[in-house]
């Protein structure tokens, strides 16, 4: 638990607002001083779309530190509506939901608890959508 | 700028060394590598750990490193690049020497993952990943991996991915400093329970300790010295350290540049290469290594492999010791021994596994899934 | 009672987690029958949601129907009996999340399954006197039960969020009048050291639930004179599906304007989002012009009550997020086994 780390990013974690490279609109999630795509200094705050589609999966079954409660958990790669490809903690799927190529959504959740003392860390996860259609 | 040789190399069997430090356990092999090189001091030492602060809460491992190996005096450093450590300790004092710096220099790669647990070895292994980014959310190296394997799998199918394990434990079997020195048949790695699918138990390394010591020389001590000598070039780049922030998640574009700069060093190309030693920390890596690499076409490797390629007799043969999933995988020592693998195939000393008077190997260092990629490059002349 | 005149919903948002245990499982391991039981499943919420994440769900919810930019919401109100910090604002929280940050006034309420009705009337009142300009009240449980005891039957998870501001023609609802009865009445209640919550059996009901529930609405309908029938849909706190079917049959309710905003038979006793769900699931489905009357009850004791006529702006603001009905819909049957681990009740150390 390294509660500054954990705050300086909440923006992200909490809502996928980071700061978009105003030349070639590679976003990054933290904020640069350089851009890591062109090389550009100059940046917009952005906010990444909250829905996508699955690109595909995985099951973690063995987890690190810090993830035992939630074992096991599935992580996707996502690619959201513009374009951008993040990975997430995939959450509330039924069995045999998880496919390639379903369309997911940004939900808040519980990422990590910090034993009984420490600060609860809370952050995006994305689940099947609501609306299936 | 002098030529490098390798002058000599120790290192000790990897295992659970419950009863020693890691700075001893790496002094084991420091002083092997003296002995074997026949020199009884150097001008630095360059240390190569991943974990040191983390599982032994232990800093400053090298003035330590220089007190075990009874080398008080000599400058000595930790260089670190997780998974990669001991190729970038490798690579620091390569430049030391051929810079005229150093006349001879130690290098020693160790870790003792076995004093962790299973999930600090995991959560190490983590971060090796942006801690506030994919370590946050819980991608570990293995779920990294696994969406690499499912990508690959989709594109290429995964024809043959499960035999790169079966290859380095054939490889491995009867050879004394391996941590598993046994054959596996490719239904007992498919019948494995998945640690995160489509990757299987006995697609990737276990957890082990382990030391291992090399000693460079230049050009004039290289002469002057009665060891056997091989003439080495390494090279190392960088890439998007999430793999999916690559143009290619499947083009391990680091490996590439590493390889591509230190062939053209050696002034040597990819058909003189008589040996490779992987970085198969997973099966699918082994796979991304040998493609991206150039040495077998994008989604050639599984087959090849079957084919025996990558055997003994094959046209490329890997990890002739063993790999990382058979040899074993201590982060920090992990490159070395591949160097000292690679050493003792051109000095005619590799036992039953010995490769018909080969004059080149080339082995392969990852961090992370190729977040930095360094390519050593091993010449007999 | 008052007449808040000026004051209206501008978003609302419903969430219910997606896990639902059913009575008879539940039965199945303390040796109950509950094949016949009137709340035949409840929401239960997984093993990464709180009270915290379900507020964000529901307040993200009546963002997207409020249309406005959520940096003018300057008072974040939330109600519950289980939320995750024992002291550190679960507002602050929300405000992170849906982009309202930094906000102004953020405190977390107490008044057992009454708090987030209350949090409705002190924004209300913030509203009234121009010292904010939106405000977001949000009622959320992960409800606690012990386990074996009859809470545990009924005890679930959800959360509710509505966006308050001045009247005007962009308007979901105007919240008419209101009115509150609160007394000393020690019928459920829990220490500050204990997991789980006391009761008081059937002392909640009589002298508790329905004597405030019924001084609350009175007071609403006698004072002012509405009548029942300038009224289409009532939604009473249901922390069981009996109790608000006896305050109707004592109001002479017709069971037409009961049904719609009871949902405890398929979600359960979401606690302080309990009325305010049954509200979400009303204003999912009243036209323009209908009236709606909201009572709450929070053990300890007490109950608001709200008079609400919807507007014409929730035509086009409806189908901005999910119906609430949907979210009832769509879940995953969980085994006792499973309950437990998404509860916290293994211990793990």
């Amino acid at each position: 638990m390294r509660i500054p780390g954990y705050w300086r990013n909440t923006q992200f974690f909490y809502r996928l607002a980071g700061w978009k490279c105003v030349h070639c609109g590679a976003f990054h999630h933290y904020k640069p001083v350089v851009c890591k795509r062109c090389g550009s200094r100059e940046f917009a705050q952005a906010e990444l779309p909250s829905s996508g589609k699955l690109i595909t999966y995985t099951i973690v079954r063995s987890p690190p530190r810090g993830f035992e409660l939630f074992a096991p958990y599935a992580i996707g790669l996502i690619e959201l509506e513009d374009g951008t490809r993040i990975l997430s903690q995939l959450t509330d799927f039924k069995e045999n939901e998880l496919k390639d190529e379903i369309k997911v959504e940004a939900v808040f959740r519980r990422v990590r608890i910090n034993g009984d003392q420490g600060i609860i860390e809370y952050g995006y996860k994305f689940r099947p959508a609501l609306r299936r259609s | 700028m002098t030529g490098v040789y390798i002058a000599g190399i120790g290192f000790t069997k990897i295992a659970e060394h419950w009863d020693k430090d890691l700075e001893c356990l790496m002094a084991e092999a420091a002083v092997k590598a003296l002995e074997n090189a026949g020199v009884s001091t150097v001008n630095a030492i360059y240390v190569g750990c991943a974990l040191n602060e983390f599982l032994q809460g232990q800093a400053n491992l090298g003035a330590l490193m220089a007190e075990s190996a009874g080398l008080v005096g000599v400058p000595a450093f930790r260089v670190e690049a997780a998974e990669a450590s001991g190729a970038a300790a490798l690579y620091m004092g390569f430049c030391d020497v051929a810079s005229g710096g150093s006349e001879a220099v130690l290098i020693v790669g160790g870790e003792k993952l076995s004093d962790g647990l299973t999930e600090e070895v995991s959560s190490g292994m983590m971060m090796s990943g942006r801690t506030w980014h994919e370590s946050f959310i819980g991608a570990d190296f293995y779920a990294l991996n696994a969406l690499l394997y499912k990508l690959y799998s989709k594109r290429y199918g995964e024809e043959g991915i499960p035999f790169f394990p079966v290859i380095s434990h054939e490889h491995a079997e009867g050879i004394p400093h391996a941590q598993y020195p046994f054959k596996i048949s490719l239904d007992r790695v498919i019948e494995s329970p998945f640690i995160a699918e489509p990757l299987r138990m006995l697609e990737v390394s276990g957890i082990g300790d382990g030391a291992a010591a090399i000693i460079l020389v230049n050009e004039d001590l290289a002469r002057r010295l009665d060891s056997f000598k091989a003439r080495i070039f390494i090279s190392s780049a960088t890439d998007y350290v999430n793999p999916f922030e690559r143009e290619d998640p499947l083009k391990l574009q680091s490996v590439l540049l590493a390889v591509s700069k230190v062939l053209e060093q050696g002034k040597s190309d990819r058909s003189e290469m008589d040996m490779i030693e992987l970085h198969d920390a997973t099966s699918i890596l082994a796979a991304l290594c040998l493609e991206s690499a150039g040495f077998s076409p994008p989604g050639s490797a599984g087959k090849l492999a079957m084919k025996g390629e990558f055997g003994l007799n094959g046209y490329l043969p890997c990890n002739t010791f063993g790999g990382l999933k058979a040899r074993g995988h201590p982060f920090g020592a992990t490159a070395i021994y591949q160097v000292a693998e690679i050493y003792l195939q051109l000095a005619g000393l590799a036992g039953k596994n010995q490769l018909d008077s080969p004059r080149s190997g080339l082995a392969i260092s990852l961090s992370g899934v190729g977040a930095t990629a360094f390519a050593i490059l091993l010449n007999k002349e | 009672m008052v007449k808040l005149g000026g004051v209206a919903v501008h978003g609302y948002g419903g969430y219910i987690p997606r896990y639902r245990i059913k009575a008879e499982e539940i039965g199945r391991v303390w040796g109950q029958d509950k094949s016949g039981s009137p709340v035949v499943e409840k929401a239960v919420a997984g093993i990464d949601e709180d009270a915290a994440t379900m507020a964000v769900e529901a307040a993200r919810m009546a963002l997207r129907r409020a249309m406005i930019d959520p940096k003018k919401i300057s008072a974040i109100y939330v109600g519950s009996e289980s939320k995750p910090y024992a002291v550190k604002p679960t507002g602050t929280i929300v405000a992170e999340a849906i982009g309202a940050s930094p906000t102004k006034l953020a405190a977390d309420l107490e008044f057992a399954c009454k708090a987030g009705s209350e949090a409705i009337a002190i924004i209300a009142g913030l509203i009234r006197s121009g010292q904010i300009e939106y405000g977001l009240a949000i009622g959320a449980d992960t409800a606690q039960g012990r386990p074996g005891d009859a809470l545990e039957y009924t005890a679930a998870s959800g959360a509710a969020a509505f966006i308050l501001g001045r009247l005007d023609d962009r308007a979901i609802a105007e919240i008419e009048a209101w009115s509150a009865y609160a007394t000393d009445t020690p019928d459920f209640w829990r220490r500050p050291s204990d997991k789980y919550p006391m009761h008081a059996a059937r002392f909640t009901g009589e002298p508790a639930y329905f004597r405030h529930i019924l001084g609350a609405v009175q007071s609403l309908l006698e004072d002012d004179g509405y009548a029942l029938n300038e009224i289409d849909y009532f939604v009473f706190h249901q922390p069981n599906v009996k109790f608000p079917l006896v305050v109707a049959k004592y109001l002479k309710v017709d069971q037409e304007k009961l049904s719609p905003g009871l949902i405890a038979n398929l979600v359960g006793n979401t606690y302080s989002a309990c009325s305010l769900l049954g509200l979400v699931n009303v204003l999912d489905q009243a036209q323009p012009g209908q009236r709606i009357l909201l009572a709450s009850y929070g053990s300890g004791a007490g109950s608001d009550a709200f008079l609400i006529r919807i507007l014409d702006g929730i035509f086009e603001r409806r189908d901005l997020a999910p119906r609430l009905a949907e979210l009832i819909e769509d879940k995953i049957y969980i085994d006792y086994s499973m309950y437990l681990k998404f509860r916290e009740e293994i211990i793990m150390r």
